[in-house]
Parts: structure tokens; C-alpha cells; sequence
């Protein structure tokens, strides 16, 4: 049986100055290999001008079951926001 | 409370309030059945789909017409890539999907199954079946499952490139020599029909439509995609100056009529009786075999570089 070449996650910088972003998966050997896949699959028209590679096994996912509590303690807390704060008319630049 | 009926009622909520379902939320069996079904069938055709192109590449007319064409091979095999990666979230994994294209139990587009005879004919598989295509990857870019709606946004953005360049051989074509518009309304007429039968059998017969329109994997029947396909390809068949065979106005409808579809004919091909059915399967088979022994180096070289790297920290 022939072993299955690993799963890898792909990010992509899509231009200087921006956040790398996830865009997709592809399976590779090693590294080297992922980044090169990741070039040919993901960038063929200038999409990137920087590649991240993880392979997946390495991803810790948060369960969706558990968004709830997980989430849960930032649901009250309103006063986090500029807008919670009450301001006479008129006044500027705050 | 039963438990599974509560959990459906909330997949159902969340598909009926436009929310995404992703990998590790809760879904139905035959929701990710349907959907591993239809994404690995879509990823198929993609790969399947380069092999009546990869025929012409070494005879195309220009060189213009060669980077077009190997581009858009080269996109075919991302596609499928990208197609394949949205289905393995589903929990299936790439050898299973390679190994039921290879066995002939996943199927993949009925349209590959035709041969591509005359250099017109990379003219037809870009104007009518990818065009066709589009219809139905523009509304799955609307599809439920995330993974597979944002594998179609980047495919639909790439189509448009495949679509264009088609239409372009046949205008070229359709301006030459009397040879060559023979060979572009003939090329028309062979391709028309199969492409017309891409979308699927018609609404009445069609036995997944209804649970794929409730699960919003599909958004739009399979009749009203094909009818709108016709209306625009009859359009844009008059600046070729060539015919669409069978379809005409129809004045009452606000239509046009396209003839009818010989279903019969349609359900014999996807059986595997095609006339170039063997043939795909075969190539595909043989590319895959002969490649073993690059996947195999490529992880033994892993393997080694893996233990070189832990032996000179150790030395360190």
C-alpha cells in the first residue's frame, strides 16, 4: 500500500503590507515541496507575494460544539466599544 | 429530546439564514455524502477534462494559441486540486477519491467522453462547455459548505479566461477561409447537444435535485441553468454568423427553444459506453501508476532529509 504524501495548509500574502491568509490545502512530501505546489496552484496569476506552509497535523481547531461557552465571555462586555460611551453634542475629534 | 432531530433542526436553520456550514460543524449524513459525491465528480471532470485538450497542444495553429492552451490545462489541474482539498474536508481522504475515479465508481462529466477531432473543437469545449460550466460554477460560488463555495469563487474567477479564449478560435475560424467555417459550424453542431446535457437530466427526472435545492448546495435547477445557457449562447452565436442546431425563438415564452435531448443516449454514456470512456479512464490509470515512483522518492527523500536534520542537532 502506498503511503499518502501529507496534507498542508497553504497562506498567502496576497501583497506587502497585508496579513498572510488561508487559502486552501494541497498535499506534499516535505516543505520545500509544499511551498513549490503551493506557487503552482495558488499563485498562477500574482495572487501572492509570500507563501506559509503548516502541515495540517499541526493545526489545533477549536471545536464548533463548544463556540458557545468559549465565546460566551465577550458577549456582556459592550463597554470594550467606543460606542458604549456617551459624549456631549458636538464635540470632536474623540 | 432526541438529540439528532434537534441537531438537524439548527443545520436546517443555519442553511435557511444563509450561514455557512464548515468542516467540523455537525451536518447529516446525506449532506456530506451528496456533497462528497458532487465535489469529487466536479474535481473529476476537471483532471479528466485536460486529457481531450492535452491532445492538441503540439498542433495548435500559433504559438498565442499554445500558452493559452497549456494555461488553461495548467488551471484545469489546479482546479481539480483546489476541488479535491474542499472534499477531503468532508473526511475523505485523496487516495480514496484517486482510487473510486480509477475503480469507475465516482463519475466525472459525460462531456469529456466525447473525442476532440478538429482544432475547432478547443474552440467548442471553451465557448459551450465551459460556458456551460459557468452557469452551474457561478451559483455554486452560493453553495452551502464553505470549503466548496470558496473552491468555486477562485475557479469562476479562472473560467472566465478558459470561456474567452474559446470563443476567440471560433471567431477566428468563423473570418477565414471556407474550410474553416465549415469546420467551426460543424464543430458547433457536434458539441452543442452534450453540452446542453451537462446540467443534468431535466427537473422532473432528476433524483437529487429537490434535497440539494432544501440544503442550498444547489440554488438553481438543473432546467433553469440549461434554459439560461441557451438564451445567452444564442446571442452570442450571431457574432460568429454561424447556427445553433434546433434552437429557435419562441416568441410566447420570451425564449428560446433548443429541440430535444436525447436522454436515452445521455444515461448510456455516463454507463461508460462513450466513445472515448476507455480511453480517459485508461490514461488516467496509467498516469497515475507511472507516477507512483515519484510520490514514493519524493517521501523517501523526506524521510532522509527528516533524519539528517535530527542527527545534526544531536551532534550540535
Amino acid at each position: 500500500m502506498e503511503k499518502e504524501l501529507p496534507l498542508w495548509e497553504v497562506f498567502i500574502r496576497s501583497r506587502q503590507g497585508l496579513d498572510h491568509k488561508h487559502v486552501g490545502s494541497l498535499h506534499a512530501a516535505d516543505a520545500q515541496m509544499a511551498i513549490e505546489n503551493a506557487r503552482d496552484v495558488y499563485t498562477r496569476r500574482q495572487e501572492g507575494v509570500s507563501i506559509w506552509v503548516v502541515e495540517s497535523v499541526h493545526i489545533t481547531a477549536s471545536d464548533p460544539a463548544d463556540s458557545d461557552p468559549l465565546f460566551e465571555p465577550a458577549k456582556d462586555k459592550a463597554y470594550r466599544h467606543p460606542t458604549f460611551y456617551q459624549l456631549p453634542e458636538g464635540i470632536k475629534h474623540i | 429530546m432526541d438529540t439528532t432531530k434537534n441537531l438537524e433542526e439548527i443545520f436546517q436553520s443555519k442553511i435557511d439564514h444563509e450561514i455557512k456550514i464548515e468542516p467540523k460543524d455537525w451536518m447529516p449524513d446525506a449532506y456530506r455524502k451528496t456533497l462528497i459525491r458532487q465535489i469529487s465528480q466536479h474535481a473529476h471532470s476537471e483532471i479528466v477534462g485536460m486529457l481531450p485538450e492535452g491532445n492538441w497542444i503540439t498542433r495548435t495553429p500559433s504559438l498565442r494559441r499554445k500558452v493559452a492552451l497549456l494555461a488553461k490545462i495548467q488551471d484545469e489541474a489546479g482546479h481539480g486540486l483546489y476541488l479535491y482539498s474542499a472534499a477531503e474536508t468532508l473526511g475523505i481522504t485523496r487516495d480514496q477519491l484517486l482510487d473510486e475515479l480509477h475503480t469507475g465508481k465516482a463519475k466525472y462529466s459525460s462531456i469529456f467522453n466525447y473525442p476532440a477531432l478538429t482544432w475547432a473543437d478547443m474552440g467548442s469545449v471553451g465557448w459551450l462547455v465551459d460556458g456551460a460550466a459557468i452557469m452551474n460554477q457561478v451559483m455554486l460560488c452560493r453553495t452551502s459548505y464553505g470549503p466548496y463555495a470558496r473552491a468555486m469563487v477562485r475557479i469562476c474567477k479562472e473560467e472566465s479566461f478558459h470561456h474567452r479564449q474559446g470563443f476567440e478560435i471560433l471567431l477566428t475560424l468563423s473570418q477565414g477561409t471556407e474550410a474553416q467555417k465549415k469546420m467551426c459550424q460543424e464543430s458547433i453542431n457536434r458539441w452543442w447537444k452534450p453540452a446542453l446535457m451537462m446540467f443534468g437530466p431535466p427537473d422532473e427526472q432528476s433524483s437529487n435535485t429537490e434535497m440539494s435545492m432544501k440544503w442550498k448546495i444547489k440554488r438553481e435547477t438543473n432546467d433553469e441553468l440549461r434554459q439560461r445557457f441557451v438564451d445567452v449562447a444564442a446571442e452570442q452565436v450571431k457574432f460568429l454568423n454561424m447556427t445553433l442546431p434546433d434552437v429557435v425563438w419562441n416568441e410566447s415564452t420570451g425564449h428560446y427553444d433548443f429541440g430535444a435531448l436525447d436522454w436515452d443516449h445521455f444515461w448510456n454514456v455516463v454507463k461508460g459506453n462513450g466513445p472515448c470512456n476507455k480511453q480517459r479512464l485508461d490514461a488516467r490509470i496509467k498516469a497515475h501508476e507511472n507516477g507512483a515512483w515519484v510520490r514514493e522518492a519524493a517521501l523517501a527523500f523526506a524521510e532522509k532529509q527528516k533524519i539528517r536534520q535530527q542527527s545534526q542537532v544531536k551532534t550540535a
